[in-house]
């Protein structure tokens, strides 16, 4: 498999601030990447240098084997483009958008739109300016999905979407995967990056700080484990990656590296495992030990 | 809570936002409608020229429709009046309606009236607090011009008659503005709708000044006049249009009890469920965003073409008599009509580059709201996306300068009875496009290297307007009045036809807009 999205050591600076620090992006292709991180890290922006409308510092970046700067409009006929703030021609209707941005990007599929207004269950007589956010982003969603691309660069486009619509959206990515398209997600929806995507990164303050798939993401976190022995565990205190260790008599509870998770098991089984239990972590404790300020003090591997 | 907690919160908020579009609007108000007295007071500064006056325009039905009903001619004071007083009311509406709107239906059709609503603020606060304002800046208006005029040296009574008829008709206007809001869930909609009705009271107005007087008393403007500065200040009349205001802003908060935030009183009709051929790309899309203005300021512009070209035939009689007046319209000392229709040309050309900004500055409007930025992730090359506002900025300013040039000449033809004037004065009016093509190229040159600064381009038609209309008067120096594309296109019908500025201007235009689509091709977008 080729790559669709190849950025290595962006940096954008505007007037004050440094929105990218040298990131680092790297889309397989036929894949679905999530594309993570907390408000402000820098999402926006690398899928605007992505799209040809900001022109990076420095760094490198190719979509689709071509240069997102030069080769702008060639690259824009292969891939559409999902606004996280979705804002439209106010005089103009829903169905009049939907076939304006498909004509630019080079016709779309008339059967696709009829199905996809009807799955998304959208107006397409009423004007933009009426619709909710919701209903705005699907105008953006049908437009998008109803034409034969490549890739799908998706910026937060269930923002403003009900569980209902949320369902229809990942089946139809699902369904555009299969069809064999490259899909760039960037959400804060993490039960939708859990279902969708096969591999995420995840960004901070403009770089990347974690990328891989997500079995590798679980990978790298702590397991919580409660455990009873038969005699008092002795020198679990002394094992590397064990965390939080509080013990009273033959009962236990700590956090342990993935990495650790055999030596530990070991030792607790030279004890008399009594019971075990154990929580693998979330995807919430996952990101927030990114997006949060714990970030400093634990060690990360960028692949 | 009482539904006016917060306005005082909510008239500071809008003092704040519009302070400068409040100052500017009050500012070139006050300098419009005392620039006038001043040099009417200069014109007709004895007896016998006022007395040529009005035995020249005191019959004449289009000068009673532009300047009223002369009540008190020819005393210098009534002809103060009888050109000031009615550019100044609808100035003062349009100014008024204007700010009414955008401190109350924008503001709701944008979204924010529901942030703030949804605080500790009353229902009224808002309106209220928008008409306060507004009507403060009527009033700042009308004091400015009170103390002005008595200043230039007229009958401090009138000139306080004169001052509160501006001031009371602004809040006549603000009122209706007020209701308009009411009516429709659109911005654009509630001022198209003031608007309407602020040229509604004109003609009823102007249909009762050529009468019998009758109908004049329907319209506020009608009121306003009929306070009679200079010629007996009736000041009770200037209860009515008090009490109007009164009454228009009370139904209109009555009306806003009645309504959901958002929403007006008439429904939107549902649009078409799929894009016609026509909008297939940017020009198309473009067309769509402008054809509305295109059609308003053709109308518009035929219009006052053909009332300029309706008085032509008396601009000989009244110049013949006033030296100071022919003086000042024929430097050259051609033909007077001819000269005259060189100016109207001209202000319509000014006019006109009105609309030229109005569209193609849009361009970068869209890219603020954010949707350039959808249209560019498309395989749409960033030129074409620019130039679509650019072409029809290009093309509209030459259509409506065309309907204004033959609103002038078949007004001339029919009352000359020779249709030659007809190609002739719609020339006159077609020889400033490439003027204010460079208008247009101005602003894609901004655009394209200085996105922030595009609306600067305004001020280039705006030093323009000062220019042409006070060049003069004000006898500023050569290289100033060079720096106007309007000054260097010839004078027609005045002078002869010289085509090399106009090849000149038009090749400025294209390599200005050039220059801004290369800049637009190397910045970032959003």
């Amino acid at each position: 498999m080729g790559i669709a999205i190849d950025v290595a050591g962006l940096v954008k600076t505007f007037a004050r601030t440094r929105a990218l620090d040298g990131l680092d992006l790297r889309v397989q292709q036929r894949e679905v990447h999530g594309f993570l991180g907390p408000n402000g890290a820098g999402k926006s922006t690398t899928i605007r240098v992505l799209l040809g409308l900001l022109r990076p510092d420095s760094g490198t970046a190719r979509l689709l084997g071509g240069d997102p700067w030069g080769d702008a409009v060639a690259l824009h006929r292969r891939l559409a483009y999902v606004p996280g703030d979705v804002t439209l021609w106010p005089g103009l209707t829903g169905g009049e958008v939907i076939d304006l941005l498909g004509r630019l990007r080079g016709g779309l599929d008339a059967g696709r739109r009829a199905e996809l207004l009807e799955r998304f269950d959208l107006d397409p007589t009423k004007r933009a300016r009426s619709y909710s956010k919701g209903n705005r982003q699907k105008v953006a969603l049908v437009a998008a999905l109803a034409s034969d691309v490549e890739l799908l660069v998706l910026d937060e486009p269930t923002s403003g979407l009900d569980p209902v619509m949320e369902a229809v959206f990942q089946d139809c990515i699902l369904r555009a995967r299969a069809q064999g398209c490259t899909v760039l997600l960037s959400s804060h929806v993490l039960a939708e990056v859990e279902a969708l995507c096969d591999s995420v990164s995840i960004i901070r303050l403009g770089r990347t700080v974690q990328s891989g798939t997500l079995a590798d993401l679980r990978h790298l976190t702590r397991t919580a484990m409660s455990v009873e022995t038969a005699i008092p565990v002795s020198g679990l205190e002394h094992l590397p990656g064990v965390h939080g260790l509080s013990s009273s008599g033959t009962r236990a509870r700590f956090d342990v590296d993935a990495e650790q998770l055999d030596a530990v098991v070991g030792l607790l089984h030279r004890h008399g495992l009594r019971s075990l239990t154990s929580q693998p972590p979330t995807m919430e404790e996952l990101f927030l030990r990114h997006y949060g300020d714990a970030l400093e003090d634990a060690p990360v591997r960028v692949r | 809570m009482s539904p006016l907690s917060g306005t005082r919160a909510m008239a500071r908020l809008v003092l704040r936002r519009d302070r400068v579009r409040l100052a500017v609007w009050v500012l070139a108000l006050l300098a419009l409608v005392l620039s006038s007295v001043a040099s009417v007071t200069s014109l007709y500064a004895t007896a016998s020229q006022r007395e040529a006056y009005t035995a020249a325009v005191g019959d004449n039905p289009v000068a009673v429709i532009m300047g009223g009903p002369g009540t008190g001619l020819p005393s210098l004071g009534a002809i103060v009046v009888f050109e000031v007083a009615v550019v100044g009311y609808v100035a003062v509406g349009l100014m008024s309606v204007l700010l009414v709107v955008r401190s109350t239906r924008a503001e709701e059709e944008a979204g924010r009236t529901e942030l703030l609503r949804a605080g500790p603020v009353g229902r009224w606060a808002g309106p209220a607090a928008a008409l306060a304002v507004v009507a403060g800046a009527d009033l700042a208006v009308g004091v400015g011009t009170a103390l002005g005029t008595a200043a230039l040296g007229l009958d401090l009574s009138g000139s306080l008659a004169l001052g509160a008829s501006l001031a009371a008709f602004g809040l006549v206007m603000a009122a209706v503005a007020l209701l308009a809001a009411q009516v429709s869930e659109h911005a654009r909609a509630a001022s198209g709708l003031g608007a309407a009705l602020l040229g509604a009271f004109f003609v009823l107005r102007a249909a009762g000044d050529v009468g019998d007087g009758a109908l004049s008393w329907a319209s506020p403007m009608g009121w306003a006049l009929a306070v009679r500065p200079f010629a007996g200040e009736r000041w009770a009349v200037l209860l009515l249009p008090l009490a109007l205001a009164v009454a228009l802003a009370t139904a209109a908060l009555l009306l806003l009890d009645r309504r959901d935030v958002g929403a007006g009183l008439v429904a939107v009709r549902p649009g078409p469920a799929t894009a016609s051929s026509r909008l297939a790309g940017p020009l198309g899309l473009a067309v769509r965003q402008h054809r509305a203005a295109v059609a308003g300021w053709g109308a518009g512009l035929f219009l006052l073409g053909a009332a300029y070209g309706s008085v032509g035939e008396s601009v000989q009689e009244l110049v013949s008599q006033n030296e100071a007046l022919a003086a000042f319209l024929a430097a050259g000392g051609t033909d007077l009509v001819d000269s005259f229709f060189a100016l109207a040309a001209a202000m319509m050309a000014l006019a006109g580059g009105g609309l030229a900004l109005q569209v193609a500055t849009r361009v970068r409007a869209e890219e603020v709201a954010g949707r350039l930025e959808p249209l560019l992730a498309t395989a749409l090359p960033r030129w074409r996306s620019a130039a679509a506002h650019l072409v029809v900025a290009a093309v509209g300013v030459a259509l409506v300068l065309a309907l204004a040039g033959l609103g002038l000449g078949l007004a001339h033809a029919a009352l000359t009875e020779d249709a030659g004037q007809v190609p002739r004065l719609l020339g006159a009016a077609l020889v400033h496009v490439p003027a204010a093509w460079v208008l247009v190229g101005a602003t894609a040159l901004l655009f394209g290297w200085a996105p922030r600064a595009t609306g600067a381009a305004w001020a280039l038609l705006a030093g323009s307007a000062v220019v042409v209309l006070l060049g003069q008067t004000l006898r500023l120096p050569g290289w100033v009045v060079d720096l106007s594309p309007f000054s260097v296109v010839p004078a027609v019908p005045a002078e002869h036809l010289a085509v090399a500025p106009l090849v000149w201007l038009t090749a400025l235009a294209l390599a200005l807009a050039a220059a801004g689509v290369a800049g637009l091709a190397r910045r970032d977008v959003g």
